[in-house]
């Protein structure tokens, strides 16, 4: 299977193989990064636009390096420096930049749905990088990578996300790929921030625990969220202290699951709020693994979107496979 | 001048007619509904309704006009044109309005730009609070004076308990309905869509269905306790309607209003976050829509109201939180009523009783919603067979903001009659009449 879509927009509307041919292209670009000249030519010629509405810091440097490592033109706008600060809309602002004949525009915004709004008003391909609490599937292909690196395989897999499901586009983008791909979800999380319609969410049904404790039980896999102080327009649950005694994840809670089990979050951490230093900082995090993860996965994304259907010139544009864990992932 | 409706079949529940009758209208009122072999008088000009139906002029009770203040959404005049292109005989305009209609000079500027459209009545709706702030009452009294219908903060539900009793208790001694828009706001704030699955699949804030219900609930609990006439505006739950019942069981005195895009569409509508299906109450889950279906069936829902809300193609334009809620109504509410007939939901009397007998009973129109001797002479014309697809595009609204562009329907206003005078006639109506015509005549 190949991935012919204009865009990607999020992780629902997705087939299996079309995730499954991310990751493997996504691993093609992993030893670029391990090069001592960490470029290929594959997007030579081309731009690319980050356009961020949202603070942002891994995800933004992480679009913009991955299209650097492809050798694109990458411009960074932010809500600080444009117009949108001056009263223009975003559809304004989407139709100047489309002026410019952009290849790809890479798209953060507070809103659900602003992706889409953009992906129907602009001819250029428009990755979601996250929009509101709806859906950050560059984020989803990440993890999805770090754990088929880890474990060979996702299918079959018990996962727990704990947190702060109701605000997140990453539980959401990540229920989707994981039970597409076949394995078993649960969630747990204050009652507050896990509506029990989030049981409806896929079709074969979601899980949801009152308590960590519940869902690790037996886990390979524990994805913890951060807790978004930002996208919170009121009080959840009643302290910090409260949350990290009863919601965050403590190293006891890692006898529970696996013994092989692994830990991921998204980043940025809050410290001793969600996850504790000592798990964060231990052996079976693999948060910063993500990170690097994240640069393959969005070269992947971008030189699929941007790069497809043009001819060019070179014969390096595809990347060697060398990967350094080659083997370990397994491929469907 | 005399206006003969010549052979068709009226329906009028007020009067229990349900015939083939004609309808002869003199200077603005009804002479009489009569037999088809009676002598046509003279020098009546005829309006020719072979197999058409005709229905006392239909009221919406439930429309924002914009004017004053918003005349780039819409004016009294493009809204009464599109009111009399969807059958609509009469509009019930709301308050919210910049200046708020809070005050009898605001009500008289507003029946003075319906009387200068001269196509539907504009008959205004009042504030219940000033500024509908919720804080103090408006003049109902004066308002009253002036010329309003029922009082309203639709829009700004009023936020306290204490403040609407204060509202029904005053409301009640002028004989004034209050409309309630029913939404406790702190349930709904920040909310976008229903809340349930697909406001989850989205990652939009929702509005859960209890959000109504408190509020409608809290309205019956106080119209039990002041005895005052309350009406549930845009009833989107099954929750909200099983309180009516409940209400209407106790004797007090509560109705309720549907808007077509409640029955018609589904929450899951909202997934290509098209900006025309954000409106407030917003589009509930297929569990709403049946129960709704059936309290139009049952006799629950008392009325058909379209909450037409234009907005500019620039305010829709926007990110789907930020896009204001609403979607113009009036040239689609009847095609949309004619799916219930056809899929057998509701039967074409009951059609006219939530769309003329019952509105004018709600808010005590004299001498309209039926066709009964020296009643208005406005009249709706109906053609249920007829096949006709909505293109936006030649609307009369100034807006655009509609999700039913391009629907096809079967059924159709097509000629309205405003005090006897012809004020609109479908076009493709009148093509097809003068094709007759010409065939006749050869």
């Amino acid at each position: 299977m190949t991935f012919d879509r204009k865009h990607l927009l999020g992780i629902r509307e997705l087939e299996p193989g079309e995730i499954t041919h991310l990751l493997d292209t996504a691993e093609t670009f992993r030893d670029v990064s391990q090069r001592e000249i960490k470029k290929v030519p594959a997007l030579r010629g081309r731009t690319v636009i980050n356009l961020f509405f949202e603070s942002s810091t891994r995800t933004r440097t992480s679009f913009e390096i991955a299209a650097k490592r492809l050798s694109a033109d990458a411009v960074n706008i932010s809500i600080a420096t444009s117009s949108v600060a001056k009263g223009e809309t975003l559809l304004d602002t989407a139709r100047n930049l489309e002026a410019m004949a952009p290849d790809c525009i890479v798209v953060r915004h507070s809103m659900a749905g602003a992706p889409q709004h953009l992906a129907r008003m602009c001819n250029a391909p428009i990755v979601n990088a996250g929009d509101g609490s709806h859906e950050h599937p560059t984020q989803a292909l990440l993890d999805a990578l770090t754990i088929r690196e880890y474990k060979g395989r996702i299918e079959g897999l018990n996962v727990a996300i704990i947190g702060d499901i109701l605000h997140s586009r990453v539980a959401r983008s990540n229920i989707y790929l994981l039970t597409k791909l076949g394995a078993n979800v649960r969630v747990a999380g204050p009652g507050t921030l896990v509506p029990a319609e989030f049981a409806e969410l896929v079709e074969q049904g979601l899980q949801i625990d009152a308590t960590v404790d519940e869902a690790v039980e037996g886990a390979d896999v524990i994805m913890v969220l951060r807790i978004q102080r930002e996208r919170q327009d009121a009080a959840f649950f009643p302290s910090m202290r409260e949350y990290a005694i009863h919601y965050g994840l403590h190293l006891d809670h890692l006898d529970r699951a696996a013994s092989d089990a692994i830990v991921m979050h998204p980043g940025p951490i809050n410290r001793g709020i969600e996850i504790s230093s000592e798990i964060a900082d231990g052996g079976k995090s693999l948060i910063l693994d993500q990170v690097t993860n994240g640069l393959a996965v969005r070269m992947a994304v971008l030189y699929l979107l941007a790069g497809g259907t043009h001819p060019t010139p070179e014969t390096e544009t595809q990347p060697k496979r060398n990967g350094r864990k080659q083997g370990k992932g397994s491929r469907k | 001048m005399k206006l003969l409706v010549a052979n068709g079949y009226v329906i009028d529940p007020a009067t229990g007619v349900n015939a083939g009758k004609n309808l002869l209208i003199e200077e603005g009122r009804v002479v009489g509904i009569m037999d088809r072999g009676e002598p046509k008088p003279e020098d009546a000009e005829v309006f020719d309704a072979t197999g058409l139906i005709v229905a006392p002029g239909f009221i919406d009770m439930h429309v924002h006009l914009r004017e004053p203040g918003q005349e780039y959404k819409e004016t009294i005049a493009t809204g009464a044109a599109a009111a009399v292109a969807g059958g609509w005989t009469s509009v019930c305009a709301m308050p919210n309005t910049d200046p708020v209609n809070d005050n009898p000079a605001v009500t008289r500027f507003i029946i003075e730009q319906g009387q200068r459209a001269q196509l539907a009545n504009v008959f205004p709706v009042g504030a219940v609070t000033k500024g509908s702030a919720g804080k103090e009452l408006a003049e109902m009294g004066e308002m009253k004076d002036a010329g309003i219908v029922a009082v309203s903060d639709d829009g700004r539900p009023i936020p306290s308990a204490g403040m609407m009793r204060r509202a029904m208790e005053y409301a009640h001694g002028f004989g004034l309905t209050i409309v309630d828009h029913c939404q406790d706001l702190s349930l709904s704030a920040g909310g976008a869509m229903h809340e349930g699955k697909w406001s989850l699949i989205l990652g939009l804030k929702g509005i859960p269905a209890s959000a109504e219900e408190v509020d409608a609930i809290r309205d019956c609990v106080l119209a039990k306790q002041t005895g005052a006439k309350i009406h549930l505006a845009h009833v989107s739950t099954r929750g909200t309607l099983d309180a009516v019942r409940r209400a209407r069981e106790l004797g007090l005195n509560v109705t309720c209003e549907v808007a077509p895009h409640h029955w018609t569409l589904p929450d899951e509508a909202v997934q290509e976050y098209d900006t025309n299906t954000k409106m407030n109450p917003p589009l509930r889950s297929a569990e709403h829509i049946g129960a709704l279906r059936e309290g139009l069936r049952d006799g629950t829902v008392d009325a058909i109201a379209t909450d037409h809300a234009p907005h500019h193609a620039d305010e829709k334009a926007l990110e789907f939180d930020q896009a204001p809620f609403g979607i113009v109504g009036l040239e689609t509410a009847i095609g949309l009523t004619f799916e219930l007939v056809h899929q057998g939901v509701i039967s074409l009397e009951r059609l006219v009783e939530l769309c003329s007998t019952r509105p004018a009973q709600i808010f005590d129109l004299k001498d309209r919603g039926t066709l009964r001797k020296d009643a208005f002479g406005d009249v709706t014309i109906l053609d249920p067979e007829m096949d006709w697809t909505f293109d936006v595009s030649r609307s009369r609204s100034k807006s655009r903001n509609t999700p039913f562009d391009k629907r096809r329907f079967k059924g159709a206003a097509v000629a309205t009659i405003v005090a006897g005078r012809v004020v609109y006639l479908n076009a493709e109506f009148a093509r097809l009449r003068l094709k007759q015509d010409e065939v006749a005549k050869r």
